[in-house]
This record gives C-alpha cells, sequence and structure tokens, in this order.
C-alpha cells in the first residue's frame, strides 16, 4: 500500500525548518525555495507551530479545479503533477483549503508533496511520519 | 551548477529613506561572511570617532557562505559601534534572522543615518520600504510592537522580525534588539543604536532557492554534519536541560558567581537550577531555524491575577544559563517564579539581562555598603532576592527618572566611577561579565576578547580543563588567542559555537567547498588571525587598549573552583595576548 505523509504530532515541533530545508535539498537545492512542506508558528514563537503539507486528500480539490488536468490522482491519497502540461494558472493553489501548494518562482509552477518521507526522515523530533492509511482513512494531521 | 557566493549588500540610508543594492564580492572575499565580511564593512562604514549614536555610526548585519545550506549556521553577526564600551560592538544571535536575510538575497545589510520619524524597516527580496513605527513607539511591552508589525506584513514562516523595545528607545547603553521573540542581540548596546537612528524593528520575509556546486556532493556532506549533530552528546545536552544545566555544575564546583560574587554558593540557589526548571516549569523547546537541536528553553509561568478567583495569566518566559546567572544568582534570587518575573521584566523593556543584572547586583551591594542611599534609588530598597523590588528597579533603569538611574543606564562600570565601588564592580571594557568565576582565564578572556565575552575565547573552559603543565600565563594566552582566532573563522561561517565539536576544520573545508569556496587548512588558520586583527585595530582605533584595565579586588577574595586567584597570574597572561596580538596587527 502506498504511503502518505501524516502529522503525528505537531505539538512536538520546535520550529526548527529542518524538514523543509530537507524537502529542497531532496530537489537538489539549499534554501527553501522548492520546498512542499512549511513550518509556521501559531501567531508567533510562544505558541508553538502548525505544519502546512499535502494530507493526501481522497478527492482533492486542487485536481478538480485543474484546467488541462495536469494533476493526478496518486495511489494512496494526494496528487502527482504533469509539469510539461501545467500551465502555471495557481487555480489549484487556490483551491487547496490547506494552503499547502506551495510555489516555484523560478519554474512558475506549483510545489505539491508527493508524500516520499524525506522530510519525516530529517525531522530530529518525532513530529512527521511517512505511514500507510487506506484512501478513505483518515491521515493523522494533529495540527 | 554553480554554487552562489554571497556578494550582495543592502545598503540602507534612514536619513534619506533610500537604499541600493550593492555587489561586493571583495567583501566576502575568499569566500567568508559572517565577522570576516562585518569587520570590513564597519571599518569603511564609520568613521573614526564617530558618535555612537550618532547618525554616522552604522549597523552592519552579516550571514555566512553555509546559510540556508547547512544546519546551525544561522547566526547573525551584527557590528556597529558600541555606545557602551565606545569601540568595537559586536553582537549575534539566530532565531530565523541569518536564514531570512540570505533568503533574502542578502550577504549582509548596512543601515546608515537616523529618521526623525520612528520607522520600521520591510526587506522584501530587492525591495524596502519605510514603515511609520510612531504607532508603536514606547510601548512599554516590546513583543506587542513585534505582534503588531507580524500581524500588518505577511510572510508567516519563512521572516525574520527584529526590534527594540523602550530600553533601546530610551537609549539604554545596554540595550537590545530581539528577534524571534527568544533570541537576542544582547550584548554591547546595538538596541541604543537602533534607537539613536529612530529604527524600531526591521521584518525581513524570504523565501528562495541557493545553488550548490554539487547537488550529490551535498546532500553526503550535509547529512555527515546532520547525524553529527543530531546524534552527538553535546547536541543533547544543548536540548535536554540546556544550558541551564551549568547552574547546578557551577554551583557544586564553586564557580557561580552570587550576590555579586560575595560568594559562590548560596541557600535557595537550587530554584534556579536547570533540573528543577526542567522538571516544573518547561513549557517548550524551541529552535533557530535550521537547527536540529533546539536549545531554547522557554518556563511556562502561571501567575493567579489577585483582584480575581480563578483567573490566571501564563506566560511563557525563556531561560539559559546566563539569564539565570545574572538576573537570578547574581542577585541571590531564591525562588523560580521571582526569576521567571525579573526576567519578563528585562525581555518587555528589551535590555541585555546579563548587563542589568551585573549593574543591579552592583547596586544592591553599594546600597547595602551606604555609597548609595534610598534618596539615589528613589525609595528601592534594592536587597537580595527581592524580585518586586528588582523590577521595579529595571523600569527605573527604563525611563531613567533620576541621575542616579540615568548613570545606571551607563552601565556598571560609569555607576562605579561615579558613586565608588569599584572593587565589586564587573565590568571589563565596561563589559558585564558572564556567569564564571572559574580561575584566571576567564578574566584573561574578560579583558582580551575582542567582544569582552566569555565566548571569544572560553578562559572559563582553560580554567576547568587545563592539564596542570598548561597552567603558566604563556600557555593560557597562548591558547586563548588561538581560541579566539579558530572563533572568528565560525563567526564568519555564523556557526553557532555550541557546534563547535561538529564543524572541524575538515568538515568546514567541505562544507564550504559545496558553497562553492574552496579554502585550506592553513587558509582557515590565516583567515582566523587576520579576522582578529582587523577588529582589534578597529578597537584600537577607537581607543582601545590591552594595557588600560582595572581588576575588581573581589575576584581575589572569593575562591575560584575553590582556589585563590593570583593577580600576577591574569596581568602576565594580559601581557602575552597583547604581545601575540600585536604581532599579528
Amino acid at each position: 500500500m502506498a504511503k502518505r505523509l501524516a502529522v503525528v504530532d505537531a505539538e512536538r515541533c520546535v520550529g526548527c525548518q529542518v524538514c523543509m530545508f530537507a524537502c529542497a535539498r531532496w530537489q537538489g537545492a539549499g534554501g527553501v525555495g522548492r520546498t512542499r512542506i512549511g513550518i509556521r508558528s501559531v501567531g508567533g514563537m510562544k505558541h508553538g507551530f502548525i505544519v502546512v503539507v499535502c494530507r493526501g486528500c481522497e478527492d482533492p480539490p486542487c485536481a478538480r479545479v485543474c484546467p488541462v488536468d495536469a494533476l493526478k490522482l496518486r495511489k494512496g491519497g494526494g496528487v502527482l503533477l504533469n509539469q510539461s502540461i501545467c500551465i502555471g494558472c495557481g487555480n489549484c493553489q487556490k483551491a487547496c483549503t490547506l494552503g499547502a501548494i506551495y510555489w516555484d518562482e523560478d519554474a512558475g509552477k506549483p510545489l505539491i508533496c508527493i508524500h516520499c518521507g524525506t522530510c519525516a526522515e530529517y525531522c530530529p523530533h518525532g513530529v512527521l511520519a511517512l505511514e500507510e492509511h487506506p484512501v478513505g482513512e483518515g491521515v493523522p494531521n494533529v495540527g | 551548477m554553480s554554487a552562489e557566493l554571497l556578494a550582495k549588500v543592502l545598503i540602507i540610508d534612514l536619513t534619506k529613506k533610500s537604499y541600493e543594492i550593492a555587489d561586493r564580492p571583495d567583501i566576502f572575499d575568499p569566500g567568508l561572511g559572517g565577522a570576516h565580511a562585518a569587520i570590513r564593512l564597519l571599518t569603511e562604514e564609520v568613521p573614526e570617532g564617530a558618535d555612537p549614536l550618532g547618525p554616522e555610526n552604522a549597523i552592519v548585519l552579516a550571514v555566512g557562505p553555509l546559510t540556508c545550506l547547512f544546519p546551525l549556521a544561522s547566526k547573525t553577526v551584527a557590528m556597529f559601534k558600541s555606545p557602551l564600551t565606545g569601540d568595537l560592538g559586536e553582537s549575534h544571535a539566530g532565531g530565523r534572522s541569518a536564514i531570512a536575510i540570505r533568503h533574502a538575497g542578502y550577504g549582509a545589510i548596512v543601515i546608515r543615518g537616523k529618521s526623525e520619524l520612528p520607522v520600521y524597516l520591510v526587506i522584501d527580496g530587492p525591495k524596502v520600504e519605510f514603515r511609520d513605527a510612531s504607532a508603536i513607539w514606547g510601548m512599554t511591552r516590546a513583543s506587542t510592537s513585534a505582534n503588531i508589525v507580524r500581524g500588518k506584513e505577511t510572510g508567516a514562516g519563512l521572516r525574520t522580525i527584529m526590534r527594540i523595545g523602550r530600553a533601546g528607545e530610551r537609549l539604554v547603553r545596554y540595550a537590545s534588539v530581539t528577534t524571534e521573540t527568544y533570541r537576542h542581540f544582547g550584548r554591547m548596546g546595538l538596541g541604543a543604536v537602533f534607537g539613536s537612528k529612530g529604527l524600531k524593528a526591521i521584518h525581513v520575509p524570504g523565501r528562495r532557492t541557493v545553488d550548490v556546486a554539487d547537488p550529490k556532493q551535498y546532500r553526503e556532506v550535509y547529512d555527515e554534519i546532520h547525524n553529527a549533530a543530531a546524534n552527538s552528546d553535546l547536541m543533547k545536552k544543548y536540548h535536554d536541560i540546556g544550558t541551564a544545566i551549568n547552574v547546578s555544575h557551577l554551583h557544586e564546583m564553586g564557580g557561580l558567581p552570587a550576590k555579586n560574587l560575595q560568594t559562590t554558593r548560596y541557600e535557595g540557589a537550587e530554584a534556579l537550577f536547570g533540573e528543577h526548571l526542567a522538571e516544573n516549569y518547561l513549557g517548550r523547546r524551541l529552535a533557530c531555524g535550521h537547527c536540529p537541536v533546539a536549545c531554547i528553553h522557554i518556563a511556562a509561568h502561571r501567575q493567579p491575577y489577585v483582584d480575581e478567583p480563578y483567573f490566571y495569566k501564563t506566560s511563557m518566559i525563556s531561560y539559559d544559563y546566563e539569564l539565570l546567572y545574572s538576573l537570578g544568582t547574581m542577585l541571590g534570587v531564591a525562588d523560580t517564579p521571582g526569576y521567571l518575573r525579573v526576567t519578563a521584566a528585562i525581555e518587555d523593556c528589551g535590555l541585555d539581562a546579563m548587563t542589568a543584572g551585573c549593574v543591579l547586583a552592583w547596586a544592591t551591594e553599594a546600597l547595602e555598603k551606604g555609597l548609595i542611599s534610598t534618596d539615589d534609588t528613589m525609595g528601592l530598597k534594592l536587597a537580595w532576592g527581592d524580585c518586586d523590588t528588582y523590577i521595579e528597579a529595571i523600569g527605573m533603569i527604563c525611563e531613567q527618572r533620576n541621575e542616579f538611574y540615568q548613570t545606571l543606564a551607563l552601565g556598571s562600570a560609569d555607576a562605579a566611577a561615579k558613586y565608588g565601588g569599584e572593587e565589586f564592580m564587573f565590568a571589563f571594557n565596561k563589559t558585564e561579565m558572564a556567569g564564571y568565576h572559574t580561575g584566571p582565564a576567564t578574566y584573561v578572556n574578560n579583558i582580551t576578547g575582542a567582544r569582552h565575552s566569555h565566548l571569544d575565547s572560553a578562559g572559563y573552559s582553560f580554567d576547568q580543563k587545563a592539564k596542570p603543565e598548561e597552567r603558566t600565563p604563556g600557555i593560557m594566552a597562548q591558547k586563548l588567542i588561538s581560541e579566539e582566532r579558530w572563533r572568528q573563522i565560525l563567526s564568519s561561517l555564523v556557526v553557532c559555537f555550541f557546534a563547535r565539536g561538529v564543524y572541524k576544520g575538515d568538515v568546514v573545508l567541505k562544507a564550504l567547498a559545496c558553497a562553492g569556496v574552496e579554502l585550506t587548512d592553513d587558509d582557515l588558520t590565516r583567515l582566523g588571525t587576520e579576522t582578529l586583527a582587523a577588529k582589534h585595530r578597529f578597537k584600537m582605533r577607537e581607543g582601545f587598549s590591552f594595557e588600560d584595565y582595572t581588576l575588581p579586588k573581589r575576584i581575589f577574595e572569593t575562591p575560584a573552583l575553590g582556589e585563590t586567584i593570583q593577580e600576577s597570574d591574569i596581568r602576565e597572561a594580559v601581557a602575552e595576548f597583547a604581545r601575540l596580538a600585536n604581532e599579528a596587527l
């Protein structure tokens, strides 16, 4: 069964953003320009953090609004982007309720999590995990 | 693919409300940033004899070649002419500051001039905006002004917000700049320089790709550093209990300055032990950007309101060793909630905790000995452990209510020069000392370190770890200057000193190669020496001398780790250090 990325416990998040750098590095670069996961504070550093990443929706709004069918349902949840036909309209980004679709300013294309689990490998504090969850069954997304 | 080298310097003029982006690869040549670049920029920006609080002073903020590429390379080095010491001001802070600056596209930022109207800056990539800050000027709680900027500007999760409090606005010479609520450019008065320029805050959002030379090699070197950092004992120490672990260690060893160094142990100090805080108050840990360690420890402190039953406020207050020393043991504090409230008061007004604590400790003893009276203190009966009175005094210093508090706002050296008590005043080159009464090396470090910081050359570590045969003034001086020179490299890479055990020479060279910088071991040695010499030249140009220092008698009276410190050891080692430093000028 294909695995999906789970936010096991955002309360454990220390805001180091190592996951964001891991995601971008997996794509061959430093910085976070290409990250597909985001960590931000809940109204300042005092109150902890939230993880903003694709939750692998069963019926993803992003795919529904793509005018060129560039987003295909991924087996096990989430979507896969066909870069070559994407026209960079940004509809998917606007449609994502979670705000989990990021934007590659250099390429002019969306950045969407493919549930590879690289971020979870580098998370030092057990916030993220790549887990098996059947489509239709919720993925842990605590925060 | 070619790696992106540091090259751009953003120059902002607050007087003219103008800015330019200068292409200055020469400043970063041969590939370093941080301290190495900052001292070059500061030397060219600030004219000799400039008023530290005048428009001719400049603020330099520099990041490093490994920032945004490797973990724990997330410090920003600030340099300026210090209003506290009158020579080199240098302070480092983490948070998300360095990452945001490099993501915004810069290796360094220079801020010149002075704005008539209070402003805050928004540095959004190639665009700088000057925003009216008059409505957030004068707020008694500094975090409120940051909350307002955060709410008004965009960039959540990928930005830094640096800001000053009331102390900076009021030009207290040891006002700090706070970034991300809990990290500080604490030392040497950067907050007062911000205040003098009418600069309330700087907001920098940033999200960008930074290219490396060879992605495969980059990932390999990254994993080596990440694994070393995430799995080392050193890191475990900083994560678990944090720097606060040192309170019990130093208390046990007899090296913890307490009650203005009248002693190194006292009944009730246990309330400030890291273990006690971790077990009873630790509410959250935080990390600087791109750091797996998360050394920032936050206490959750619940206080009842007196006017209404079952009505509480819960404050999240950060604690660290140096604060537990300066605002805790140095003031004889024996209750944890009291200590946390004093810390919160310091955060609210934006003061350097270490200097403020030492100033209050001097004032407490000066009052005890009758050098000052309650007429001077406007009725405050400063006494060891009396946190409520200390909190009131912090407000008085911040607002400088009378001549006495105006003097305290200049630091303890000025206060002792005016009222006496120099034998129990612990500032070296007007910079109040860190919490280590461990032996002669810590004081040699305080006197000779370019920042007069324990982090310059780790004298406290020499005192604790040197072999018996190394304990001579000559070897001490040699070891301290070697350490300080190597730390210039770490500061020029903006690597956190907590990671000094991970970033050894070979690792540094490999990481630099990924960032497109090819250097050798010899280059690192030479560049460390050069950077320190450049800092010394700036200091001397502004009047600093290695010969010009006094030693408070108290340090020879209170045993350090059970032994009496010999004055001759300190004087000989300082002279030798000066000789070695002068050779390199």
